[in-house]
């Protein structure tokens, strides 16, 4: 009962962001507003997409070129540095480990102002490598694949590994990866969402030349008069390929976070 | 552990090395900067305008619209984040047992977090309307006058958490979830037959268990709404938060201090004392858990 509750509280927002995105303004102004999907949803895409202000397709392709670029590129240093951190003694391990710990208490919007003036100095204003290198590394990342790495890859594996031969990278690449994939998995989904999602930064960095589609969704905002109707397709279409990697991955991706919570 | 005194000596430190240079190029110093500028009289136009020592420090002392800014968000702070950790830790609790469709409504509890903040802050915005919204047509139906959700402060603040614990409240109940599983079923087996009810058994076993889980969602929530920005944003369609700026949040000021007003230096010292807040607060609820824990 109280379930229930809160999966309408959860799930009627979206489902009224469907509903006035297949309607018109009218869906909003009238009294009571609709409360049922109509049959605009075709023509409400047309106008998003030939919007000028908005550069929704540049804003489509940029999300899923930045999305992709740092869920790689995340997965791939953070599960290096957690499997070192995991697994290989060195002077300085703990200190690095706790050090990556505190970088998670830093926020990184709060550095907005210098990243602006760094970014200038780079030349990288209204360019995608300005919202793709800040974020090719997270301590979360790290963290989470060194607490998969400590029970997750058998000792015994890296022993026989290196009784063969195998290089560190080697042993990295043929014997850890296949044992981490599932919280590579993980990681990547979650930070695929987070960069598409992302909203502060690419609005400061990024010139509605070149946007991300939440830049696009915020350019639909602006004006005197606003279209809602626009704004809510714009909304549903920067929401969609999200909800349907979610409802194919879902469950991997609930299950990936309670084990790794578990074997923590 | 007996892996890295093998070949290379070195092969460690190139691993974790990535991670250092990326982070402290992007991440690291521009945060050490930032306080270089907020020593400084910064424009984005006219570049650095001199040394001015702590001068906007002093400044944002007595700058009320700060105040303003800071009582605003420690406000909708208070607001949300309270109901929303209370709700989370019941709700963990009933997904921790054995319910029908328990797996349909684990992934459903988290769908708002997977959804776009931008999108949805626009959805709640047309939901809070004063004239339209669905929410006041709703309570119209019980009786109640209809709101204005964006210049009465205190409405201005209650929306804003109602869309901050919408966003989150799946996600920290899915990290309750996952600390209850951790806990041994035999506890709660030889509760039952001590004969605890189910309420006495959350509170003197579940609640114990999950301390440091919950203090870890306090201070992810600390940081998370110390800089609420996006929402309060496109709730008022710029950064002043409303026409007295009764829901401008200190990121917002931040930000349009440094952008609109093009007051680098000065934007780099709020944003530096929004830093060192959120790790006050951290500190303090550090503490608090553990004095907590050790009284218990």
């Amino acid at each position: 009962m109280a379930l229930s509750l809160v999966f309408l509280f959860s799930a009627f927002p979206l489902y009224w962001l469907v509903v006035v995105a297949t309607r018109g303004n009218e869906a909003i102004a009238q009294r009571p507003p609709a409360l049922l999907p109509g049959r605009e949803f075709a023509e409400n895409i047309v106008r998003t997409l030939e919007n000028p202000a908005a550069n929704f397709v540049q804003g489509l392709v940029n999300s899923a070129i930045v999305a992709t670029a740092t869920a790689v590129s995340v997965v791939f240093f953070c599960s290096l540095a957690g499997f070192a951190l995991a697994k290989m003694r060195f002077r300085g391990r703990n200190i690095a480990t706790l050090a990556i710990i505190v970088t998670m208490m830093i926020p990184i919007q709060m550095a907005i102002v210098p990243m602006l003036i760094m970014m200038d100095a780079f030349d990288w204003r209204g360019d995608l490598r300005a919202v793709i290198a800040p974020f090719m590394v997270t301590g979360f990342g790290v963290f989470l694949m060194r607490q998969y790495a400590q029970q997750g890859v058998p000792n015994e594996l890296l022993e026989s590994a290196r009784l063969d031969g195998c290089s560190n990278l080697r042993t990295f690449w043929s014997v850890v990866v296949p044992q981490l994939r599932p919280a590579m998995i993980v990681l990547g989904m979650l930070t695929f969402m987070q960069n598409w999602n992302e909203f502060i930064w690419p609005i400061a960095v990024l010139g509605p030349d070149n946007p991300t589609v939440q830049v696009s969704i915020n350019n639909l905002n602006q004006g005197y008069t606003s279209d809602f109707a626009l704004m809510f397709t714009g909304a549903t279409f920067a929401t969609l390929p999200l909800l349907l990697v979610f409802v194919v991955f879902g469950r991997r991706l609930i299950g990936g976070i309670m084990e790794g919570a578990i074997k923590g | 552990m007996f892996f890295g005194k093998l070949d290379g000596k070195f092969a460690p430190y190139l691993f974790i090395a990535p991670f250092f240079i990326i982070f402290g190029v992007f991440n690291l110093f521009p945060t050490a900067f930032m306080f270089h500028v907020s020593l400084h009289d910064w424009s984005m136009i006219g570049g650095n305008g001199g040394f001015v020592g702590w001068a906007n420090y002093a400044f944002l002392l007595t700058d009320t619209k700060f105040w303003n800014a800071l009582l605003n968000t420690l406000a909708i702070f208070v607001i949300a984040v309270v109901p929303q950790l209370l709700l989370a830790l019941l709700l963990a609790d009933v997904l921790n047992r054995r319910i029908r469709f328990q797996g349909f409504f684990r992934v459903a509890t988290i769908l708002p977090y997977v959804t776009s903040i931008a999108a949805m802050a626009i959805v709640f915005g047309q939901l809070f309307g004063r004239d339209f919204g669905l929410i006041n047509l709703a309570l119209d139906t019980i009786g109640i006058d209809p709101i204005d959700w964006r210049s009465n402060r205190f409405a201005s603040w209650v929306a804003l958490a109602v869309m901050v614990d919408w966003r989150w409240l799946g996600f920290n109940t899915l990290i309750y979830l996952a600390a209850m599983q951790t806990i041994p079923r035999d506890l709660y087996e030889s509760a039952s037959i001590d004969g605890a009810s189910r309420l006495r058994q959350f509170w003197q076993i579940t609640i114990p268990m999950v301390r440091p889980t919950v203090l870890f969602t306090v201070i992810i929530s600390t940081i998370g709404q110390m800089q609420l920005f996006t929402e309060p944003v496109i709730f008022s369609a710029d950064y002043s938060g409303g026409n007295q700026n009764q829901f401008q949040t200190v990121a917002m000021l931040m930000f349009d201090e440094a952008r609109r007003l093009d007051n680098f230096g000065y934007g780099a010292a709020i944003a530096w004392v929004i830093f060192l807040l959120i790790v006050v607060f951290s500190l303090i609820n550090v503490l608090f858990v553990s004095r907590i824990r050790g009284a218990s």
